[in-house]
């Protein structure tokens, strides 16, 4: 059952740990020393990996098939500095947004934006991602 | 500003390579991003649904960008990054990342530099592409 326009998932608490920023850093080739040591700063893409913390039921669910699904954009916006190894984030995700557009070969592509929010303790917006999922149309040209 | 800030709108930054990428390098990307997708590092399974082989993360590739771009205008600065994905990514690949400031603005503390940033393959075609804003603190005149 795909999740309309405002479903909130259940929210859930990351750790933003120094060990995992360091894991991260080398996946993406990265010798930054901000990167390193007790006060390591989180990489710009560092928040997709908040899906490891997320229980069963904390996210939404797009519908799409998943033979047909792409992701088109991600965004990821700090409302300050990015976050540091020991704070802990809340976190959420919401539909935002639902569309669709004809396909180039037929019948209907569909769009999802999702927006996760991460709040510090005290409620503080530090950090949202956005992306955007597209399910192409189906081959046969109907939706 | 003068003509010797860093930030200055048109500036580009000094182009780098990454790879040849590998299915390990894949792989440990799944493993720090929990996106255990097996397209990514089963060959069996990416051959069996039609593909020539396993291919990268769009977001290993969006990494790799985010890698370039800090280290040019600064990991405690970034303050957005949008990332497109164009094109798969493959084993051997290499991705060639190049950016170029597009718009400063006076801000609290600082300047917030917009960034147009791309990851290019070995063929030409850009895998993705990505804008990027940083609040770029005002340095002490020296």
């Amino acid at each position: 059952m795909s999740s309309p326009v405002g479903t909130r998932g259940t929210d859930y608490e990351m750790v933003v740990e120094r060990g995992k920023i360091a894991e991260f850093a080398a996946a993406m080739q990265s010798e930054n020393p901000a990167y390193a040591g007790p006060g390591a700063v989180a990489p710009p893409t560092f928040l997709i990996s908040s899906a490891l913390w997320a229980p069963e039921g904390a996210a939404v669910d797009h519908g799409f098939d998943r033979r047909r699904l792409l992701h088109g954009e991600q965004e990821f916006t700090f409302h300050g500095p990015p976050p540091r190894a020991g704070q802990t984030l809340r976190v959420s995700e919401q539909v935002v947004d639902r569309y669709e557009k004809p396909g180039k070969k037929g019948g209907m592509m569909r769009f999802a934006v999702v927006v996760t929010e991460y709040r510090g303790e005290d409620g503080t917006l530090v950090a949202e991602a956005r992306k955007t999922l597209i399910e192409t149309a189906p081959r046969g040209g109907t939706s | 500003m003068t003509a010797q800030t860093p930030v200055q709108v048109g500036k580009k930054a000094e182009a780098r390579d990454y790879g040849p990428l590998t299915t390990r390098m894949f792989v440990r990307y799944a493993g720090a991003s929990g996106d255990f997708n097996p397209m990514h590092y089963d060959d069996t399974l990416a051959r069996s649904a039609g593909y020539p082989s396993v291919f990268s993360q769009g977001m290993h590739s969006a990494a790799l960008l985010a890698s370039f771009a800090v280290d040019w205008l600064g990991a405690e600065n970034i303050r957005r990054f949008t990332v497109r994905f164009r094109e798969q990514v493959w084993p051997d690949d290499v991705l060639t990342c190049s950016g170029e400031i597009t718009a400063v603005s006076p801000n609290e503390g600082g300047f917030l530099v917009t960034a147009e940033l791309s990851a290019t393959r070995q063929t030409g075609g850009v895998a993705v592409s990505a804008s990027a804003a940083f609040l770029v603190p005002v340095l002490p005149l020296t």
